[in-house]
């Protein structure tokens, strides 16, 4: 068993059952009609995937540190990153509480992105 | 008789992809990584293995949760190029060895008690693709002439999803992975790769955590003391390395496989994730 660990999500079995809706939404995000229909109605394609109204806010927030809470894995949250305009660095500052530009300003070599 | 010829532990940093793809591979950003792998491109070219079993993770692009193996190996004739929600990056579908993939089936779940899942259709990804990009030229064909210049077995991990397999059972499939190419009858030679890595956490307040001390501690244990490494709890490595780092387990199954002494070692850390690369000529 893992101990909590500060600053850090475990995603275990009882995060990723809390998250399976939001996970399986991003599972469609994998094929490009999806994320085109994701794209023309965002709020049909969460009814579609049955989220819950805090779910749907959550994505229409773009929070996505809630997301990750709420038990969307990381490597399904970049899908929906991807499919908003939102890389990995932005969602990432958004999770540390700076600014993308604050975030960057931390990094060694921030040209390699 | 089947024979391995070397072990790569290397990370599977997802940003190499498009750099690949759009030519920016000697940008100063990206260019130590990538002439570092210059000697490891030349060593394998001297080594010519025929088949690359590749240790990796599936992102949340062919592996969903409803179903999710601890240790998934392809057994097809050739592995699509998948779309992890970004779309399909412009490479050759990747051939596989199906004889060696069966026998690796029958001797590592009937001889050597590994319960595998076992996958007729994988769509590989970043996990498996950036590895094979650095480590291999790759011409536009599909096939084995002028696509890829070695076949590939993906054997896919469960990082993600707690729980994952331990340190020391990575590290015993390696082993038996070693026994079972060792049994296989035809004249082969094998590379194994353990991919994912070294130091990263994608999420939380510690995103982008970095230890470079855990990193080279890592490297230096891998190659003297690989079965002491492989008591390394997952605490320790999330702990000491961010969650995600969790993946370094991969690179046991390899060091498992792979003896012999270390040729290439080499470390960078730009952004949000240590990039390591070790190798092992057997």
């Amino acid at each position: 068993m893992l101990r909590p660990i500060p600053d850090t999500s475990i995603f275990d079995l009882r995060l990723s059952l809390r998250g399976r809706r939001l996970n399986k939404l991003c599972a469609a995000l994998c094929s490009p009609q999806e994320r085109e229909a994701f794209k023309r109605d965002e709020d049909a394609f969460m009814s579609k995937f049955g989220l819950n109204e805090t779910e749907k806010a959550l994505i229409r927030q773009r929070d996505f540190r809630g997301l990750i809470e709420a038990g969307t894995n990381i490597y399904y949250l970049l899908k929906i990153g991807s499919v908003t305009g939102n890389g990995l660095y932005r969602m990432g500052a958004q999770m540390r509480g700076e600014t993308y530009e604050e975030f960057l300003a931390t990094r060694r070599l921030k040209d390699a992105v | 008789m089947g024979r391995i010829v070397g072990g790569v532990g290397l990370s599977h940093v997802p940003s190499v992809g498009p750099v690949v793809d759009r030519n920016r591979t000697q940008e100063p950003a990206w260019k130590p990584l990538f002439d570092a792998y210059v000697p490891v491109r030349e060593w394998l070219a001297q080594l010519k293995p025929d088949v690359a079993i590749v240790i990796y993770n599936d992102h949340a692009a062919d592996f969903g949760f409803d179903k999710y193996p601890t240790f998934a190996l392809g057994v097809a004739e050739s592995y699509a190029i998948g779309d992890e929600g970004f779309g399909t990056r412009p490479l050759p579908q990747v051939q596989g060895d199906l004889d060696l993939a069966i026998h690796l089936s029958e001797a590592l779940v009937c001889e050597h008690e590994f319960d595998l899942t076992l996958c007729q259709e994988i769509a590989v990804e970043h996990g498996f693709l950036v590895p094979m990009n650095l480590c291999f030229p790759h011409g536009q064909g599909q096939d084995e002439m002028s696509g890829w210049p070695v076949r590939a077995i993906p054997l896919q991990v469960n990082v993600v999803q707690h729980p994952l397999p331990t340190a020391r059972r990575c590290y015993k499939l390696g082993e038996a992975i070693r026994a079972a190419v060792s049994s296989y009858p035809k004249d082969i030679n094998v590379v194994v790769m353990g991919t994912g890595g070294m130091s990263h956490q994608l999420q939380g307040r510690r995103f982008g955590y970095i230890n470079e001390k855990f990193d080279h501690w890592f490297l230096d244990r891998l190659e003297s003391d690989p079965e002491g490494l492989a008591g390394i709890t997952h605490q320790k490595i999330m702990e000491e390395a961010g969650a995600e780092a969790v993946e370094l387990i991969m690179w046991l199954t390899m060091r498992g496989a792979a003896r012999g002494k270390r040729v290439h070692r080499h470390y960078y850390a730009p952004m949000t994730t240590g990039m390591g690369l070790i190798t092992f000529e057997d």
